[in-house]
């Protein structure tokens, strides 16, 4: 059986964390899963009263996924972490390691993927 | 007035592990923190696609060794909620009794270095020296005094006789007097609470915002403890967590000091109500489906996403540790702060990087 989760999209995601940090939810970690050659799943947790909530957003390959660093700080560490092991890239991320968080400079690999993808470079901000 | 950037870490007396802090110094006041983190990550996580959903038991508990109990059991909760699995009675009493255990010889260890931390050498010892008997305990009842590998999917892999209870009872007393005769020292002395006391602040709210987890949330005044998840037999455990309101060091150590304690009565109420009966059963099938499980730490709120696909091996295995979580109110914590308290607050969020960097 899957985890109950609420279905995002892009579009819909920082929106739909906001609401859920206006809510008094805290933020507990996000989960990059990869599904197959095409795409990722990104789950988020979030908890409240010992309650958890799941969001999860199905994403391609290569594309970029908003960040949601902007609404809870916190974030920023697991989407460094997606982006160094999985090579997913997050748009407008608080503070970006440019995939520099565990990996050297050397490592073009994406560690974690089963299906390799081909890094995209991001700028340290 | 001219900014200067000083490395804290890798290497620094008071870190057990490395964690490189860039420390933004004017004078002698932070103002700003960048964390740098790889040192020793290990990719533990990724080992569920070469070894079965068994032996990952073996790998999780290697993720670190103060509470390797505890990611053993909260692995094996996982893997036994995805495949419908019921636990035997005896076997989950027997998982709070030894993650208990960890809990103390984890406070202990942290007391410890956190009075080095602030330079109070003899209490260290004192913290340390107490320490040992709990793993004493450790080793009598498990063969091993850290990666005590009792957990397996299904139930537990060791018994406790009528003999060890009673010993292990007697030894508890021993810990539980030595720790009280240590309260005054710990917290009410001049010079700890002077290098303790408003240090570090972190409001409920701000820890609530960077998702702080454990006695670092808890010492926020916020009471959040996952054991009111009532997980293994904490349904059947008088238990209510420990909280100060006051979000600094010393609230921090204040309530790992009073979870000492309540480890302690949480082990003897376990023994207590121990129940005969099976210490595991039969697991058949392969692991199929999601999961996400959380237990407590001794750092705080551990979570567990489990992905099988009906092979033997899972497709993925995520773990969210506590100081991975601690980690943003940390790097919020320190700006403001004089660079003689950094050690300190650095130390208050009981940093583990090998839970970090699995």
């Amino acid at each position: 059986m899957p985890i109950p989760t609420k279905q995002v999209t892009k579009e819909t995601l920082v929106a739909e964390v906001l609401q859920l940090k206006n809510a008094g939810w805290r933020i507990v970690t996000a989960t990059c899963v990869d599904l197959n050659e095409n795409e990722f799943d990104l789950i988020y947790h979030f908890d409240k009263d010992l309650q958890m909530e799941h969001l999860r957003l199905t994403v391609p390959k290569g594309a970029p996924v908003p960040s949601i660093s902007g609404v809870y700080l916190a974030a920023f560490l697991v989407e460094n972490e997606i982006q160094d092991q999985f090579g997913l890239c997050f748009d407008g991320l608080a503070l970006n390691f440019a995939n520099h968080l565990y990996l050297d400079d050397e490592v073009a690999t994406t560690p974690f993927c089963k299906f390799g993808v081909v890094r995209k470079t991001a700028a340290a901000e | 007035m001219a900014q200067t950037i000083l490395p804290f870490g890798p290497q620094h007396p008071v870190l057990p592990e490395p964690i490189h802090l860039k420390l933004t110094v004017e004078d002698e006041i932070v103002v700003d923190a960048l964390p740098a983190l790889g040192y020793v990550h290990r990719g533990l996580e990724k080992l569920c696609d070469i070894r079965d959903y068994n032996q990952m038991v073996q790998i999780v508990e290697r993720v670190c060794g103060i509470c390797s109990k505890i990611h053993a059991m909260c692995y094996c909760q996982g893997i036994e909620e995805m495949m419908g699995v019921e636990v035997p009675d005896r076997a989950k009493f027997l998982r709070v009794i030894w993650s208990e255990l960890h809990r103390v010889h984890s406070h202990l260890l942290w007391l410890g270095l956190f009075a080095d931390a602030f330079g109070f050498e003899a209490l260290f010892y004192q913290f340390w020296k107490i320490r040992e008997k709990v793993m004493d305990i450790n080793e009598a009842t498990t063969g091993n005094r850290v990666i005590v590998s009792v957990n397996q999917v299904g139930g537990v892999r060791r018994d406790l006789s009528a003999e060890q209870l009673r010993w292990i009872d007697a030894e508890l007393k021993v810990v539980e007097a030595q720790v009280r005769a240590l309260r005054a020292t710990t917290l009410d002395d001049y010079t700890v609470k002077k290098r303790t006391k408003g240090i570090g602040v972190l409001s409920s709210a701000q820890a609530m915002e960077l998702g702080a987890a454990g006695p670092t949330l808890r010492g926020s005044g916020v009471a959040q403890d996952m054991r009111q998840l009532k997980y293994a037999a904490f349904d059947r455990l008088d238990f209510q967590p420990i909280s100060y309101p006051d979000g600094d060091s010393w609230s921090r150590c204040a309530v790992r000091y009073d979870e000492t304690l309540q480890s302690i009565d949480l082990v003897r109420q376990a023994m207590a109500r121990l129940p005969e009966g099976e210490l595991s059963v039969k697991v058949k099938g392969k692991p199929e489906g999601e999961v996400v499980t959380r237990v407590e730490q001794p750092r705080g709120e551990l979570l567990y996403y489990l992905k099988g696909n009906g092979t033997n091996n899972l497709d993925r295995c995520r773990i969210r540790t506590p100081t991975f979580a601690n980690i943003p109110p940390l790097v919020v914590m320190l700006p403001g702060l004089e660079l003689a308290d950094v050690p300190v607050v650095v130390l208050s969020i009981d940093p583990c990087i090998s839970c970090t960097e699995r």
